[in-house]
């Protein structure tokens, strides 16, 4: 399973971090502190694995984020590269030509997506369509609730 | 109360903060704001407030006081609210706050809820803290929902569930029936689902395993549906359809068929067919491969087919993607020990991979190459493993060094070989190695007696172009004093000819002695080496008396013991100067540890206790010169020949302390061990011998000859011995017997008994004779040797 999925930028500002596993603060902080070190200092041309403690840490850089995972021994690493790219598919089909901008300021709408993506750790959906399928729906059901209300949106 | 800004407001105002004291400012504010909203419990606002706390909680600042408006908005009716309320709850809340568990009723509510929406943020909630006591109450809520008739639901469900068995693994039981059944679902997510649960079921509880392994066909049918079927623009991943699911499905067949040959059987066809069809130009199509390529490896499968994996991998060595080659070394590691030949066929590329840019893959090469080394490609590998050394990034050199010296060590084709390795690591890399190599080096050293005068001649002349590398300038020092006759006699077969005077190896010894780049135990071995010297030159005694008179009063505490004691022997003991300074005899590496002092001081404390005062000038020197020798053999680290030997006569009895003391100066003959026959057939002898070295270690030598007409090839030796026990094969030294008795195989076996149980040892041979296989077994129920008494 995936243990954590971070996006940070490329000045180590966390956007967007997710934890399959109880950890407390403090370890967290542990954690995004030892990636965004270690990613920063990969040079361009790398290969996208790396080892860390016990886990095995898969990164990818898109434009300005770099998006990171850290995987457990039996994990494939290719595919999780997969899953990375599936991830920033849907960001990019939802927000359109998804840039960090739409991440900060919709970071709860990125949040949205990734659990229609990605639970406990794992893959749950493999269709794009089926995925933006429901994250359509669920804005619209939360827009109607919210017209229903007659109050704005966030 | 100041109207509270909308979310995207309060980011745009946060952003535009210049110094972090503005921003903690703006946060500050913003936070008093929030908390206040929270108070008033106003139904309006309540979403967007807690959305902005998440925002801050994000950014590192502490926002535990929005745990409990998360359990309100959880269980409000407005799907707005719960959404971003159980987004708060798997931020802010996890096991460990006590708030966690205020919201296991609402989601036990919501888990029945008519919409499906509702359902899945009460699931993933679930699935992402749930702790041991929510998943046990909504365990059966779960359980039910898996057979719902929504595929959206059970693929929630399913991982809900994966997530309850890793906190409770006894609730597996629960899911198990419905697992199974979920495989024959069409939706590619409940597949997906179901697979990870089924993989999870199997890991946590091996009873499963059997039960599942009936799922074996259904999984085949699976993948061979995904792997035959045309392009589904659904599932389409760069031309392979659905990589996750397959991946998974792979994943799974590897625990199902792993030490089963049945479930392997069923499995060996689908996975040549996806070995060979899948294309694997995009990182898609080569995930499914690698995952494939692990699966063979695992299960029981045929020759032909690990054949056929070890090729995918060497293919992907191949590859211009540097993840696949590092991807491919991981896989190849794994498997180097027991497929070491179908591994050693891509040992050209795996050695190529060491130049790469990338220093994963270049680490990974070096893991490769280390254990690639043998006996047949020693030279040419070394020859690559050295010009890496001379490249390699700072983080891999220690590891580097001592993967080479082990190897060297291991399949040496001859000393001189071995020897300018040595050197040529030490002069490349000397400030790597570690320190306990210097001693090993030394000792190799002094065993390739004819090759002392080169060894020190090469030493020289590295040492005088650079004293920075300290391994390199302790060895160098040690070899210098020992053999510092040969170094000034000036020729040297093996080298070109360089006049060294008596001046210039003084001049070396004494600068390493004074630089500031030399540590504490360089300059011990410096200091050590000149007085060594004085016995082995001729004309530069006073420059030695002086120099070592002038670090009588040196501020390091170990160098002015050892110039004061070295003075000592100039005045007092000049008579003894000769005898004390001697070439050390060769010493034995297989004793085992010895505590420094230890032994010494035993043999000091008999020398006082045990012998009568014969003759206080007898006695007088003798304690002195052990004195002497105490310090030879504790503070110079590489006479662990006087150890050795104060050890070994420490062990006899003391009444012949006396006379092993003068042994010490001589040498000790080991007394011979009893050779035993053990085995006699068909031509083949096998010869026992055994030697204590303690009284719980014991070396045994098994010796092999023949004397049929032809020789006897492919010989190994196996053996057995009690389960309290530890045994230790070393290399043997060759795999062939020569006929007639022209030469012999020799095996070194280390057993350690620390219970003292009663020895027994069962030796398989197995050998190839006139091209006939033979195997022979041979139990050896009592050893020759009193040591277990």
């Amino acid at each position: 399973m995936m243990r954590f999925l971070l996006l940070f930028s490329r000045q180590g500002k966390i956007r967007l971090q997710k934890w399959f596993l109880p950890l407390g603060e403090r370890e967290k902080k542990k954690i995004i502190r030892d990636m965004t070190t270690m990613v920063l200092a990969r040079k361009p041309r790398t290969c996208n694995f790396l080892h860390w403690k016990d886990l095995k840490i898969v990164y990818k850089r898109y434009a300005s984020l770099y998006f990171c995972c850290g995987l457990e021994e039996e994990d494939n690493e290719l595919l999780a590269l997969e899953v990375l790219h599936r991830y920033v598919e849907l960001l990019d089909k939802y927000f359109g030509n998804v840039c960090e901008l739409d991440i900060i300021f919709n970071f709860e709408k990125a949040y949205f997506i990734l659990d229609e993506f990605l639970m406990g750790g794992e893959v749950q959906e493999t269709s794009k369509q089926s995925i933006a399928k429901s994250i359509e729906a669920s804005d619209m059901l939360q827009e109607t609730m919210e017209e229903y209300m007659s109050k704005p949106a966030f | 109360m100041a109207p509270s800004v909308c979310l995207q407001e309060m980011i745009r105002v946060i952003r535009s903060a210049r110094t972090q004291g503005e921003e903690r400012g703006v946060i500050q504010r913003e936070c008093a704001a929030i908390r206040a909203q929270f108070r008033q419990a106003d139904s309006g606002g309540r979403s967007h407030n807690l959305a902005k706390l998440l925002y801050v909680h994000m950014l590192g600042y502490p926002a535990h006081f929005g745990q409990m408006e998360c359990v309100r908005m959880i269980a409000s009716p407005r799907y707005s609210e719960k959404r971003i309320g159980y987004l708060g709850a798997m931020m802010l809340l996890d096991e460990k706050q006590d708030a966690s568990l205020l919201i296991t009723n609402s989601i036990k509510n919501d888990l029945s809820h008519s919409s499906q929406y509702i359902q899945s943020l009460a699931l993933c909630t679930l699935a992402c803290m749930g702790s041991a006591e929510m998943c046990r109450d909504l365990a059966p809520e779960i359980e039910r929902l898996l057979k719902a008739s929504n595929s959206y639901i059970k693929k929630k469900a399913a991982l809900c569930a994966v997530h309850i068995v890793r906190k409770i693994p006894e609730l597996g039981e629960l899911f198990t029936p419905s697992a199974h059944s979920l495989l024959s679902d069409k939706n590619h997510g409940v597949l997906h689902g179901a697979v990870v649960l089924i993989t999870e079921l199997c890991e946590r509880n091996p009873g499963n395993l059997d039960e599942f392994r009936k799922a074996v066909p259904e999984l085949v049918q699976i993948m061979k549906g995904l792997v035959t079927s045309g392009y589904s623009p659904e599932h389409n991943v760069a031309g392979i359809s659905d990589p996750f699911l397959q991946v998974r499905v792979l994943r799974l067949l590897r625990i199902l068929g792993r030490n089963n040959d049945e479930a392997s059987d069923a499995m060996n066809d689908l996975l040549a067919q996806v070995a060979t069809n899948t294309d694997s130009s995009k990182t898609a199509g080569s995930a499914v491969l690698y995952e494939t390529v692990l699966t063979i490896m695992d299960i029981k499968s045929e020759s032909g087919l690990r054949v056929l994996a070890v090729n995918i991998l060497g293919r992907f060595l191949l590859n211009n993607d540097r993840n696949i080659r590092y991807i491919s070394m991981t896989s190849l590691q794994k498997i180097v020990q027991t497929d070491h030949t179908a591994v050693q066929r891509h040992r050209g590329t795996i050695v190529d991979c060491l130049k790469d840019q990338d220093a994963s893959v270049k680490r990974r090469a070096l893991e490769l190459s280390l254990a690639l080394v043998s006996a047949a490609n020693i030279r040419s590998m070394m020859k690559e493993l050295l010009r890496f050394l001379s490249t390699c990034p700072p983080e891999l050199r220690s590891h580097a060094t001592s993967g080479i010296f082990n190897a060297a060590e291991r399949y040496a084709p001859s000393q001189r070989w071995h020897i300018d390795t040595i050197l040529h690591v030490l002069i490349t890399a000397g400030g790597d190695v570690r320190d306990e190599t210097v001693p090993n080096l030394i000792q190799l050293i002094s065993v390739a007696s004819e090759l002392h005068c080169y060894t020190v001649h090469k030493l020289y002349r590295a040492l005088i172009s650079d004293i920075s590398q300290q391994s390199l300038v302790q060895v160098a020092c040690w070899c210098i004093g020992e053999y510092g006759d040969l170094l000034l006699k000036g020729d040297c077969d093996e080298i070109e000819p360089m006049q060294v005077t008596e001046d210039d190896v003084l001049d070396v010894l004494e600068t390493i002695l004074q630089s500031h780049m030399s540590s504490p135990t360089s300059r011990g071995f410096a200091l050590t080496a000149i007085m060594k010297l004085s016995t082995r030159i001729t004309n530069n005694i006073d420059r030695i008396r002086s120099v070592v008179s002038i670090y009588g009063s040196c501020i390091d505490v170990e160098l002015q013991q050892r110039a004061v004691e070295y003075n000592a022997l100039f005045k007092k003991y000049d008579h003894m100067r000769a005898a004390v300074l001697e070439r050390m005899p060769i010493m034995d590496k297989n004793s085992p540890g010895h505590a420094n002092g230890d032994p010494s001081g035993e043999i000091t404390k008999d020398l006082i206790q045990t012998t009568p005062i014969q003759g206080l000038l007898i006695q007088e020197p003798a304690s002195q010169v052990c004195d002497l020798l105490d310090l030879l053999g504790e503070t110079n680290t590489s006479s662990q020949a006087n150890q050795n030997q104060v050890n070994t006569t420490s062990n006899s009895t003391s009444s012949s302390v006396q006379e092993n003391l003068l042994d010490l100066l001589g040498g000790l003959e080991p007394t011979p061990a009893p050779n035993v026959t053990v085995y006699e057939k068909g031509g083949v002898n096998l010869k026992l011998q055994c030697d204590n070295q303690t009284e719980t270690a014991i070396t045994v030598t098994f010796t092999a000859s023949n004397s049929t007409q032809s020789d006897i090839t492919s010989f190994t030796l196996q053996a057995a011995v009690p389960k309290s026990v530890q045994l230790q094969m070393k290399a043997p030294s060759g795999d062939v017997i020569p006929a007639q008795g022209r030469g012999t195989v020799t095996q070194t076996i280390l057993l350690n008994n620390p219970n003292k149980a009663s020895l027994k040892m069962r030796v398989r041979l197995s050998y190839t004779s006139q091209g006939t296989l033979c195997q022979d077994m041979v139990q050896i129920d009592s050893f020759p040797s009193p040591a277990w008494n």
